[in-house]
């Protein structure tokens, strides 16, 4: 059916009869990701002052291989190209930054915010064109599902990191002792808030529960279903304070590797 | 007090204009008030389709200052009095005249939406069996009273016309409400994908913004409905799995 809006007046760049701040929204999202963004990459081709005592950077984690204590598999492979730059971080990035750039939340907020389709609801747009996430390339944003089970397997590791972040080396007598520094409590945060960012996935979601018309013939799917859910409908928020906290956390164990913050043992 | 609305008036086949009508204005009015009583006091012409005042029929849809909302729930000291209040049909749909627009093309989309296809009966009696926890689940979605702001906010149909190859979030949400039905045994994956155009969305969340009912229309239909088409056509994994179910 011919559909011709009369009130195309409105059309174009940014156009629109709206009054508020429409602009505060997107324009808070593009510098909070390009933040993010800068700052990831560069301390991902750092390469240096990613741990401190047990403490490990949650961009470095988990340590394939590196020269830290942390590492798996030991230093750098003897195969790796010398033209190539080589910082641990960079085997482990791509995934958690595939699986937010693919995320159901970040996809409409970047949309917005970087690409202005639209800049805001029932604001004008800079181009025509538009084909969405219905051919390539953005239908690639449909591989979401499996970031997502990286990103649940991250999870587990951040977990273990925690546990190591709470055995200290007595430099006295060198055996390791339980404590609790103020490292150990912002590594223990960032996971948490990355957990609930994570489990709160729609996709996790859809897997758990959402894909069946009868949830209640499966008492399990629907219990998980319920937490998802739960989770799901703070995703946004999650989404925004795992970002913060995992930057923080990297932050944190860098600038106590540097020295420039002495970190509290609390026990 | 007195306020200003600047109104779109328009006669089909005519390039439409804004007007302005000074009116006084009380407390507890909402802008569906002051339309009529522009309408009484200075522009007894002025087309408006409106009918239960109660933000239940979903006849009152318009762009107030530019939002798209329910004139009838939309009050007055929610919004600045000291500019002029724009007041616009629906940009998404054709307009008739004034505020009026025809949403017509909403009722034909309906139309290629496989109805829905109760499952073999449960019981000897004809009868089914289904959980009430299951019914609350597509409950939501017949909230929906048909006010196609959310069809009116979609950019894919605002800015891009995609009307022919695109439903929009309110057929999204009703189709939701048949896919996911517990006694529902039609299959509409392939539609969604093919002639439904379900990828178009990009997940703005407008839709569930100016939703007057409060669903969930992104979280809880679209979403959802990628990932079943998601899991039928795009996922190895899970075809390689219905291979050996």
């Amino acid at each position: 059916m011919q559909v011709i809006p009369v009130t195309a007046v409105h059309r174009g760049f940014g156009t629109t009869s709206r009054r508020d701040a429409w602009w505060a929204t997107p324009l808070a999202v593009f510098v909070g990701l390009s933040a993010f963004v800068g700052y990831a990459t560069w301390a991902a081709f750092q390469g240096d002052h990613y741990t401190y005592g047990p403490y490990l950077s949650p961009f470095y984690s988990p340590e394939l291989f590196g020269d830290s204590p942390h590492a798996w598999f030991g230093p750098k492979p003897a195969a790796w190209p010398a033209w190539l730059p080589f910082s641990p971080a960079l085997l482990i990035l791509p995934f958690p930054g595939l699986f937010r750039f693919t995320c159901y939340y970040y996809r409409g907020a970047y949309y917005k915010a970087f690409w202005a389709d639209p800049p805001s609801c029932a604001v004008g747009e800079p181009r025509k064109s538009y084909r969405g996430e219905h051919s390539f390339p953005l239908i690639l944003q449909n591989a979401h599902r499996f970031f997502m089970w990286v990103a649940i397997v991250f999870i587990a590791f951040l977990v273990y990191d925690v546990w190591l972040a709470l055995w200290f080396t007595n430099p006295v007598s060198g055996a390791r002792e339980f404590g609790v520094g103020v490292g150990s409590i912002v590594l223990a945060v960032n996971v948490g808030l990355l957990a609930c960012y994570t489990w709160g996935c729609h996709v996790l979601r859809h897997v758990v529960g959402g894909r069946l018309d009868e949830l209640s013939k499966s008492p399990a799917c629907a219990m998980a279903y319920a937490c998802v859910s739960g989770l799901n409908g703070r995703h946004q928020l999650f989404a925004w304070c795992s970002l913060f906290s995992v930057m923080s956390s990297d932050l944190y164990v860098r600038l106590c590797s540097m020295g420039v913050l002495t970190d509290l043992r609390l026990l | 007090m007195q306020a200003t609305f600047r109104i779109w008036r328009s006669k089909a086949g005519e390039a439409g204009r804004f007007a302005d009508y000074p009116t006084e204005v009380s407390e507890g009015m909402v802008v569906l008030d002051a339309v009529h009583q522009i309408q009484a006091d200075q522009a007894p012409d002025l087309a408006c389709r409106w009918n239960c005042k109660a933000g239940k029929c979903g006849s009152c849809s318009a762009e107030v200052n530019g939002r798209p909302k329910l004139m009838c729930m939309t009050r007055l000291n929610t919004l600045d009095l000291a500019q002029p209040v724009t007041i616009e049909p629906m940009r998404a749909f054709p307009n008739i005249r004034d505020l009026v627009t025809d949403v017509s093309w909403n009722f034909q989309v309906k139309t290629g939406i496989r109805k829905f296809r109760p499952r073999a009966a449960d019981a000897a009696d004809g009868t089914w069996r289904m959980s009430q926890r299951d019914a609350d689940r597509v409950q939501e979605f017949r909230k929906c009273i048909e006010c196609f702001l959310c069809q009116d906010v979609c950019h894919v149909l605002r800015d891009h016309d995609k009307h022919e190859a695109f439903i929009g979030p309110r057929f999204f949400a009703y189709t939701a409400a048949l896919e996911m039905h517990p006694l529902d045994a039609d299959d509409r994956l392939g539609d969604l994908k093919e002639h439904h155009g379900i990828g178009y969305c990009n997940i703005t969340k407008c839709c569930t913004k100016v939703c007057p009912e409060h669903i969930h229309i992104t979280d809880n239909a679209i979403i959802p409905l990628k990932e079943r088409v998601v899991d039928r056509f795009y996922d190895p994994v899970t075809r390689l799995l219905r291979m050996f179910r």
